[in-house]
Protein backbone atom coordinates (compact mmCIF):
# COMPACT_ATOMS: atom_id res chain seq x y z
CA UNK A 1 0.00 0.00 0.00
CA UNK A 2 3.01 2.55 0.97
CA UNK A 3 3.99 4.84 -1.96
CA UNK A 4 7.37 4.52 -1.02
CA UNK A 5 8.75 0.97 -1.06
CA UNK A 6 11.84 1.16 1.19
CA UNK A 7 9.05 2.13 3.75
CA UNK A 8 7.13 -0.82 2.49
CA UNK A 9 7.13 -2.41 6.52
CA UNK A 10 3.41 -1.88 7.88
CA UNK A 11 3.28 -0.47 11.78
CA UNK A 12 1.94 -3.12 13.61
CA UNK A 13 -1.41 -1.21 14.44
CA UNK A 14 -2.06 -0.92 10.63
CA UNK A 15 -1.95 -4.88 10.79
CA UNK A 16 -4.01 -5.16 13.98
CA UNK A 17 -6.86 -2.99 12.55
CA UNK A 18 -6.90 -4.77 8.84
CA UNK A 19 -6.63 -8.31 10.57
CA UNK A 20 -9.42 -7.15 12.97
CA UNK A 21 -11.71 -5.84 10.41
CA UNK A 22 -11.44 -9.19 8.38
CA UNK A 23 -12.05 -11.34 11.33
CA UNK A 24 -15.28 -9.19 12.35
CA UNK A 25 -16.95 -9.86 9.05
CA UNK A 26 -15.79 -13.70 8.57
CA UNK A 27 -16.86 -13.88 12.42
CA UNK A 28 -20.57 -12.33 11.27
CA UNK A 29 -20.61 -14.59 8.57
CA UNK A 30 -19.92 -17.39 10.50
CA UNK A 31 -16.84 -18.58 8.28
CA UNK A 32 -14.83 -20.60 10.18
CA UNK A 33 -11.71 -21.84 8.83
CA UNK A 34 -12.90 -25.48 8.14
CA UNK A 35 -15.88 -23.84 5.63
CA UNK A 36 -13.25 -21.85 4.12
CA UNK A 37 -11.42 -24.90 3.18
CA UNK A 38 -14.57 -26.75 2.30
CA UNK A 39 -15.57 -23.86 -0.03
CA UNK A 40 -11.96 -23.67 -1.53
CA UNK A 41 -12.11 -27.20 -2.60
CA UNK A 42 -15.27 -27.34 -3.94
CA UNK A 43 -13.65 -23.87 -6.06
CA UNK A 44 -10.80 -26.07 -7.02
CA UNK A 45 -12.98 -29.29 -8.37
CA UNK A 46 -15.56 -26.99 -9.96
CA UNK A 47 -12.72 -24.60 -12.16
CA UNK A 48 -10.33 -27.91 -12.81
CA UNK A 49 -13.72 -28.91 -15.04
CA UNK A 50 -12.66 -26.38 -17.21
CA UNK A 51 -8.79 -25.05 -16.63
CA UNK A 52 -5.93 -26.65 -15.56
CA UNK A 53 -5.53 -23.63 -12.46
CA UNK A 54 -2.60 -23.73 -9.78
CA UNK A 55 -4.21 -25.11 -6.63
CA UNK A 56 -1.62 -24.78 -4.66
CA UNK A 57 -1.57 -21.08 -4.73
CA UNK A 58 -5.10 -20.25 -4.65
CA UNK A 59 -6.33 -17.76 -2.39
CA UNK A 60 -9.75 -17.25 -0.55
CA UNK A 61 -10.59 -14.56 1.49
CA UNK A 62 -14.01 -12.57 3.24
CA UNK A 63 -13.35 -9.43 2.65
CA UNK A 64 -14.71 -5.75 3.57
CA UNK A 65 -15.85 -3.83 0.06
CA UNK A 66 -16.84 -0.11 -0.31
CA UNK A 67 -20.20 -0.74 -1.84
CA UNK A 68 -21.20 2.44 -4.27
CA UNK A 69 -24.56 0.98 -3.80
CA UNK A 70 -25.63 1.68 0.09
CA UNK A 71 -23.66 3.42 2.71
CA UNK A 72 -20.65 1.78 4.26
CA UNK A 73 -19.12 -1.72 4.00
CA UNK A 74 -20.21 -5.22 2.76
CA UNK A 75 -18.19 -8.66 3.18
CA UNK A 76 -17.14 -10.28 -0.56
CA UNK A 77 -15.77 -13.51 -0.68
CA UNK A 78 -12.49 -12.83 -2.93
CA UNK A 79 -10.81 -15.80 -4.29
CA UNK A 80 -7.59 -15.67 -6.56
CA UNK A 81 -7.37 -18.67 -8.92
CA UNK A 82 -3.88 -18.43 -10.51
CA UNK A 83 -4.83 -20.35 -14.32
CA UNK A 84 -1.70 -22.63 -15.62
CA UNK A 85 -3.37 -23.61 -18.87
CA UNK A 86 -6.81 -23.41 -20.44
CA UNK A 87 -6.87 -26.93 -22.60
CA UNK A 88 -8.18 -27.30 -26.10
CA UNK A 89 -10.88 -29.83 -25.01
CA UNK A 90 -13.23 -28.72 -27.46
CA UNK A 91 -15.90 -27.15 -25.54
CA UNK A 92 -15.74 -23.59 -26.13
CA UNK B 1 -34.90 8.50 38.97
CA UNK B 2 -32.47 5.73 39.09
CA UNK B 3 -29.68 4.48 36.49
CA UNK B 4 -28.70 0.76 36.00
CA UNK B 5 -25.60 0.48 33.94
CA UNK B 6 -24.00 -3.41 33.64
CA UNK B 7 -19.80 -2.60 32.62
CA UNK B 8 -18.98 -5.33 30.47
CA UNK B 9 -16.21 -6.74 27.88
CA UNK B 10 -16.10 -10.21 27.61
CA UNK B 11 -12.29 -10.43 27.55
CA UNK B 12 -11.11 -11.19 30.70
CA UNK B 13 -8.22 -8.22 32.13
CA UNK B 14 -9.32 -5.28 30.27
CA UNK B 15 -10.35 -2.80 33.11
CA UNK B 16 -13.63 -4.03 33.77
CA UNK B 17 -13.61 -4.00 37.60
CA UNK B 18 -11.08 -0.87 37.78
CA UNK B 19 -13.77 0.95 35.60
CA UNK B 20 -16.83 -0.27 38.16
CA UNK B 21 -14.62 0.96 40.88
CA UNK B 22 -13.42 4.36 39.43
CA UNK B 23 -17.09 4.75 38.28
CA UNK B 24 -18.91 4.19 41.09
CA UNK B 25 -16.39 6.28 42.99
CA UNK B 26 -16.64 9.28 40.98
CA UNK B 27 -20.41 9.24 40.88
CA UNK B 28 -20.77 9.00 44.34
CA UNK B 29 -17.97 12.40 43.96
CA UNK B 30 -20.36 14.30 41.83
CA UNK B 31 -22.78 13.76 44.86
CA UNK B 32 -24.83 10.75 43.75
CA UNK B 33 -25.84 8.01 45.88
CA UNK B 34 -24.23 4.79 43.95
CA UNK B 35 -24.46 1.26 44.95
CA UNK B 36 -21.55 -1.13 43.23
CA UNK B 37 -22.46 -4.72 42.44
CA UNK B 38 -19.97 -7.53 42.16
CA UNK B 39 -21.52 -10.02 40.17
CA UNK B 40 -18.68 -12.09 38.99
CA UNK B 41 -20.11 -15.13 41.82
CA UNK B 42 -17.43 -16.94 42.63
CA UNK B 43 -14.03 -14.83 41.66
CA UNK B 44 -14.64 -11.68 44.05
CA UNK B 45 -12.54 -8.53 43.10
CA UNK B 46 -14.43 -5.74 43.24
CA UNK B 47 -13.88 -5.52 47.17
CA UNK B 48 -10.09 -5.80 46.76
CA UNK B 49 -9.58 -3.17 43.97
CA UNK B 50 -11.90 -1.06 46.67
CA UNK B 51 -10.42 -1.80 49.31
CA UNK B 52 -12.71 -2.94 51.09
CA UNK B 53 -12.51 -6.67 51.34
CA UNK B 54 -12.13 -6.78 55.44
CA UNK B 55 -15.64 -5.37 55.76
CA UNK B 56 -17.85 -8.43 54.05
CA UNK B 57 -20.31 -10.14 56.53
CA UNK B 58 -23.00 -11.39 53.52
CA UNK B 59 -22.94 -11.47 49.94
CA UNK B 60 -25.12 -11.10 46.91
CA UNK B 61 -26.51 -14.68 47.25
CA UNK B 62 -26.87 -14.35 50.80
CA UNK B 63 -29.06 -11.13 50.12
CA UNK B 64 -30.82 -13.69 46.60
CA UNK B 65 -31.11 -16.76 49.29
CA UNK B 66 -32.84 -14.84 52.18
CA UNK B 67 -30.41 -15.46 54.58
CA UNK B 68 -29.81 -12.13 55.91
CA UNK B 69 -31.54 -8.64 54.66
CA UNK B 70 -30.01 -6.33 52.03
CA UNK B 71 -28.89 -3.78 54.28
CA UNK B 72 -26.47 -6.03 56.42
CA UNK B 73 -25.05 -6.80 52.81
CA UNK B 74 -24.45 -3.40 52.27
CA UNK B 75 -20.77 -1.79 52.58
CA UNK B 76 -20.91 1.70 53.42
CA UNK B 77 -17.53 3.33 52.08
CA UNK B 78 -16.26 5.35 54.91
CA UNK B 79 -14.01 7.75 52.51
CA UNK B 80 -17.34 8.66 50.25
CA UNK B 81 -20.94 8.95 52.29
CA UNK B 82 -23.14 8.16 49.39
CA UNK B 83 -21.31 4.78 48.00
CA UNK B 84 -22.24 1.50 48.65
CA UNK B 85 -20.47 -2.17 48.00
CA UNK B 86 -22.50 -5.08 47.94
CA UNK B 87 -19.88 -7.80 47.22
CA UNK B 88 -20.46 -10.92 45.33
CA UNK B 89 -19.96 -15.12 46.95
CA UNK B 90 -16.50 -16.27 46.64
CA UNK B 91 -17.93 -19.54 47.48
CA UNK B 92 -20.45 -20.03 45.31
CA UNK B 93 -20.52 -20.39 41.12
CA UNK B 94 -22.61 -18.35 38.69
CA UNK B 95 -25.43 -20.93 38.82
CA UNK B 96 -26.08 -19.52 42.44
CA UNK B 97 -28.02 -17.06 40.93
CA UNK B 98 -30.58 -16.79 38.06
CA UNK B 99 -30.92 -13.70 35.55
CA UNK B 100 -35.17 -13.68 37.44
CA UNK B 101 -33.42 -13.10 41.01
CA UNK B 102 -31.13 -10.42 39.38
CA UNK B 103 -33.95 -8.32 38.83
CA UNK B 104 -35.72 -8.68 41.35
CA UNK B 105 -32.36 -7.94 43.56
CA UNK B 106 -31.70 -4.48 41.30
CA UNK B 107 -35.36 -3.68 41.77
CA UNK B 108 -35.37 -3.29 45.26
CA UNK B 109 -32.37 -0.73 45.54
CA UNK B 110 -33.69 0.99 42.67
CA UNK B 111 -35.73 3.68 45.08
CA UNK B 112 -32.93 4.19 47.42
CA UNK B 113 -29.84 4.99 44.85
CA UNK B 114 -29.10 7.61 41.88
CA UNK B 115 -26.84 4.67 40.17
CA UNK B 116 -26.07 1.15 40.22
CA UNK B 117 -22.90 -0.17 38.63
CA UNK B 118 -23.04 -3.82 38.08
CA UNK B 119 -19.50 -5.20 37.79
CA UNK B 120 -19.80 -8.16 35.00
CA UNK B 121 -17.58 -11.34 35.10
CA UNK B 122 -15.56 -12.08 31.77
CA UNK B 123 -17.63 -14.74 29.53
CA UNK B 124 -20.85 -14.82 27.52
CA UNK B 125 -22.44 -17.47 29.76
CA UNK B 126 -24.82 -17.58 32.97
CA UNK B 127 -22.81 -15.12 34.71
CA UNK B 128 -23.05 -12.63 31.79
CA UNK B 129 -26.86 -12.98 31.44
CA UNK B 130 -27.09 -12.71 35.15
CA UNK B 131 -25.21 -9.32 34.86
CA UNK B 132 -26.87 -7.56 32.08
CA UNK B 133 -30.93 -8.69 33.37
CA UNK B 134 -31.57 -6.30 35.44
CA UNK B 135 -29.95 -2.88 33.81
CA UNK B 136 -30.71 0.19 32.00
CA UNK B 137 -27.80 0.82 29.84
CA UNK B 138 -24.05 -1.34 29.24
CA UNK B 139 -21.16 0.04 29.00
CA UNK B 140 -18.29 -1.71 27.13
CA UNK B 141 -14.47 -1.99 27.99
CA UNK B 142 -12.07 -2.98 25.37
CA UNK B 143 -8.27 -2.11 24.77
CA UNK B 144 -7.23 -1.29 21.50
CA UNK B 145 -6.09 -4.96 21.18
CA UNK B 146 -7.32 -7.37 18.27
CA UNK B 147 -8.64 -10.36 20.78
CA UNK B 148 -10.48 -7.35 23.20
CA UNK B 149 -12.02 -5.81 20.01
CA UNK B 150 -13.49 -8.63 18.75
CA UNK B 151 -15.21 -9.72 22.01
CA UNK B 152 -16.44 -6.67 22.40
CA UNK B 153 -18.20 -6.55 19.03
CA UNK B 154 -19.25 -10.27 20.08
CA UNK B 155 -20.87 -8.92 23.45
CA UNK B 156 -22.31 -5.52 21.55
CA UNK B 157 -24.27 -8.22 19.27
CA UNK B 158 -25.22 -9.97 22.29
CA UNK B 159 -26.42 -6.87 23.76
CA UNK B 160 -28.48 -5.41 21.04
CA UNK B 161 -30.00 -8.92 20.54
CA UNK B 162 -31.20 -8.53 24.55
CA UNK B 163 -32.37 -5.18 23.95
CA UNK B 164 -30.43 -3.28 26.49
CA UNK B 165 -31.55 0.63 26.37
CA UNK B 166 -27.89 2.38 25.42
CA UNK B 167 -24.81 0.66 24.83
CA UNK B 168 -21.22 2.76 24.74
CA UNK B 169 -17.56 2.37 24.90
CA UNK B 170 -14.73 2.90 27.53
CA UNK B 171 -11.34 2.42 25.04
CA UNK B 172 -8.75 1.52 27.60
CA UNK B 173 -5.08 1.46 28.87
CA UNK B 174 -4.35 3.49 25.23
CA UNK B 175 -1.02 4.12 25.06
CA UNK B 176 -0.17 7.15 23.54
CA UNK B 177 3.57 6.55 22.90
CA UNK B 178 2.69 3.70 20.83
CA UNK B 179 -0.02 5.34 18.52
CA UNK B 180 2.34 7.65 17.70
CA UNK B 181 4.52 5.39 16.20
CA UNK B 182 1.80 3.49 14.24
CA UNK B 183 2.16 0.30 16.62
CA UNK B 184 -1.25 0.63 18.39
CA UNK B 185 -4.83 0.91 16.98
CA UNK B 186 -5.82 4.65 17.82
CA UNK B 187 -8.98 5.76 18.98
CA UNK B 188 -10.19 6.50 15.91
CA UNK B 189 -9.35 2.99 14.85
CA UNK B 190 -11.43 1.40 17.51
CA UNK B 191 -14.84 3.35 16.97
CA UNK B 192 -14.10 3.03 12.87
CA UNK B 193 -14.60 -0.99 13.70
CA UNK B 194 -16.84 -0.86 16.66
CA UNK B 195 -19.87 1.31 15.66
CA UNK B 196 -21.08 1.94 19.15
CA UNK B 197 -21.04 5.15 20.98
CA UNK B 198 -18.26 6.22 22.91
CA UNK B 199 -18.08 7.61 26.73
CA UNK B 200 -14.78 7.92 27.22
CA UNK B 201 -11.21 7.10 26.37
CA UNK B 202 -8.32 5.85 29.02
CA UNK B 203 -4.87 6.23 29.11
CA UNK B 204 -2.57 3.73 30.20
CA UNK B 205 -1.37 5.09 33.28
CA UNK B 206 1.04 3.21 36.21
CA UNK B 207 -1.08 4.58 38.72
CA UNK B 208 -4.09 2.57 38.27
CA UNK B 209 -1.56 -0.94 39.74
CA UNK B 210 -0.50 1.76 42.52
CA UNK B 211 -4.07 2.47 43.20
CA UNK B 212 -5.52 -1.05 43.17
CA UNK B 213 -2.39 -2.23 45.45
CA UNK B 214 -3.68 0.44 47.89
CA UNK B 215 -7.57 -0.14 47.31
CA UNK B 216 -8.20 3.11 46.20
CA UNK B 217 -9.77 4.08 42.99
CA UNK B 218 -8.25 6.84 41.95
CA UNK B 219 -10.87 8.88 40.08
CA UNK B 220 -10.40 12.53 40.48
CA UNK B 221 -7.02 12.42 41.75
CA UNK B 222 -4.43 14.49 38.85
CA UNK B 223 -3.44 11.32 37.29
CA UNK B 224 -4.30 10.98 33.20
CA UNK B 225 -6.59 7.87 33.86
CA UNK B 226 -8.12 9.29 37.48
CA UNK B 227 -8.88 12.45 34.82
CA UNK B 228 -10.18 10.37 32.24
CA UNK B 229 -12.78 7.72 34.66
CA UNK B 230 -14.15 11.70 36.52
CA UNK B 231 -14.70 12.83 32.76
CA UNK B 232 -16.47 9.64 31.88
CA UNK B 233 -18.44 10.07 35.32
CA UNK B 234 -19.72 13.03 34.11
CA UNK B 235 -20.60 12.16 31.37
CA UNK B 236 -22.83 9.73 32.89
CA UNK B 237 -24.08 12.05 34.81
CA UNK B 238 -25.32 14.04 32.10
CA UNK B 239 -23.00 16.66 31.39
CA UNK B 240 -21.65 17.63 27.84
CA UNK B 241 -17.91 16.83 27.92
CA UNK B 242 -15.65 16.22 24.59
CA UNK B 243 -13.50 13.43 24.65
CA UNK B 244 -10.09 13.51 25.30
CA UNK B 245 -8.13 11.44 22.86
CA UNK B 246 -4.92 10.54 24.41
CA UNK B 247 -3.28 9.79 21.42
CA UNK B 248 -3.41 11.16 17.33
CA UNK B 249 -1.35 9.42 15.62
CA UNK B 250 1.10 12.13 14.03
CA UNK B 251 4.46 12.37 11.33
CA UNK B 252 5.13 13.12 8.31
CA UNK B 253 4.38 9.85 6.76
CA UNK B 254 1.02 9.58 8.53
CA UNK B 255 -0.53 12.48 7.47
CA UNK B 256 0.85 11.78 3.80
CA UNK B 257 -0.73 8.70 3.51
CA UNK B 258 -3.68 9.52 4.99
CA UNK B 259 -3.97 12.41 2.85
CA UNK B 260 -3.65 9.59 -0.29
CA UNK B 261 -6.39 7.51 1.36
CA UNK B 262 -8.75 10.79 1.49
CA UNK B 263 -8.05 11.54 -2.31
Amino acid sequence: MSVFPVFRKKNSGEIARNRLKLLLVADKADCSPEVMQMIKDDMIRVVSRYMDIDSDRIEIQMKKLKQPDCEGYSPVLYANIPIRDVPDKGIY
Amino acid sequence: MCEIIVITSGKGGVGKTTTSANVGTGLAILGKKVVLIDTDIGLRNLDVVMGLENRIVYNLVDVVEGNCRMKQALIKDKRYPNLFLLPSAQTRDKTAVTPGQMVKLVDDLRDEFDFIILDCPAGIEQGFQNAIAGADRAIVVTTPEVSAIRDADRIIGLLEAADMGGIELIVNRIRADMVKRGDMMSLDDVMDILAVDIIGAVPDDEDIVISTNQGEPLVGMGTPAGQAYMDICRRIAGENIPIQNPAVREGLFFKLSNLLKRA
